[in-house]
């Protein structure tokens, strides 16, 4: 098996292994203020981190392709406007495209 | 629980289960495009089944990283679902949780039916929007990840049509709801500045782990505020 093939099965089964921890534990544990307010904020911090990196590295130091920063940044002007999901990727990646068409 | 309640929490699902149908279906072409083949992004789609983990493991894939790298990364956004058990335990009540049902019933543990739960005031209504959410879900995500994934493989260069700026948008748009109070957006401040200061100091997928102590922080900081 490949590298990529453990890392999608052992994540895989990790994923489901904690949504069935999820509705496996006591309630007393997970109902905790400070552990809800954690698991909330946890994928803020992380979903965040992961939009810069997609954004800033570039092969391992930090660099920008401005065209792709354009992409996003229309993005989040149908975010803005308050178009759909759908709306909203597809609009970032054909503003990208077309800079990439155009320079 | 009316007739008119189910056709209406029916309508709502099947409009979530469109737009994760569309969201699947570029899930499919992103994980091809970033080296995965057909049958692993698949695999994430029927097994992971979970949005933000699969774009974040195929992302650190994409980008470079080792393909282990990826693995904390997928799972710490799979650690969210843990917590969504807690209220959907009280709501779908111990029969659904019983024996090998619960094996069924965690699979559909995601944001979506989460919010299509807590959406509505009474037991049945939210029991209903669960299921309904959770089946039509899981049925047009994965048809939508394999038309990508095969549409994906017909695609020559996938920067040429801009797919790179789609991972990016769509998790800044499951994140936009986050941001409107001032301690979501100071975390998602937090996260993006520590990951981009070690991106050239440290291997792909640990910038992103590094985010999450900030969101330790500030859960405990504020209960701290909420206590004095």
């Amino acid at each position: 098996m490949t590298t990529v093939w453990v890392a999608v099965v052992v994540a895989s089964l990790g994923c489901y292994a904690l949504k069935l921890a999820g509705v496996s534990l006591p309630a007393s544990v997970l109902e905790r203020d400070d552990v809800q307010r954690v698991a909330t904020l946890l994928p803020v911090a992380m979903l965040a981190a992961l939009v810069a990196v997609e954004l800033f590295d570039s092969a391992g130091s930090l660099g920008i392709d401005l065209r792709l920063l354009a992409g996003v940044a229309a993005g989040v002007v149908a975010l803005i406007l308050r178009q759909s999901f759908l709306v909203v990727i597809v609009v970032a990646a054909a503003t990208t495209a077309l800079l990439r068409a155009l320079t | 629980m009316g007739q008119e309640s189910r056709a209406a929490i029916r309508r709502d699902a099947a409009a979530m289960a469109a737009y994760a149908g569309a969201f699947g279906a570029s899930f499919g072409a992103v994980s091809v495009a970033s080296g995965l083949t057909v049958w692993q992004t698949m695999v994430l789609s029927l097994v992971m089944f979970s949005g933000a983990s699969q774009f974040a493991l195929v992302g650190v894939i994409g980008s470079g990283g080792a393909g282990l790298a990826a693995v904390p990364t997928a799972l710490l956004l799979g650690v969210r679902n843990a917590f969504y058990g807690v209220p959907l335990t009280r709501i779908l009540g111990r029969r659904a949780l019983s024996g090998p049902r619960r094996l069924v019933t965690a699979q559909l543990v995601i944001d979506e039916t989460t919010a299509m739960a807590v959406g509505h005031d009474e037991e049945p209504a939210q029991r209903y929007a669960f299921w309904a959410t959770g089946v039509l879900l899981f049925l047009l995500w994965n048809a939508g990840t394999l038309a990508g994934a095969l549409g994906g493989s017909a695609i020559g260069e996938p920067a040429t049509l801009g797919l790179d700026a789609m991972i990016p948008a769509a998790f800044l748009a499951l994140l936009w709801p986050r941001l409107r109070t001032v301690e979501g957006r100071a975390v998602a401040a937090g996260g993006a500045l520590v990951a981009t200061a070690l991106i050239p100091l440290v291997p792909a997928g640990i910038p992103v782990l590094a985010a999450a102590p900030i969101a330790v922080v500030a859960g405990l900081l504020h209960r701290r505020e909420a206590a004095t």
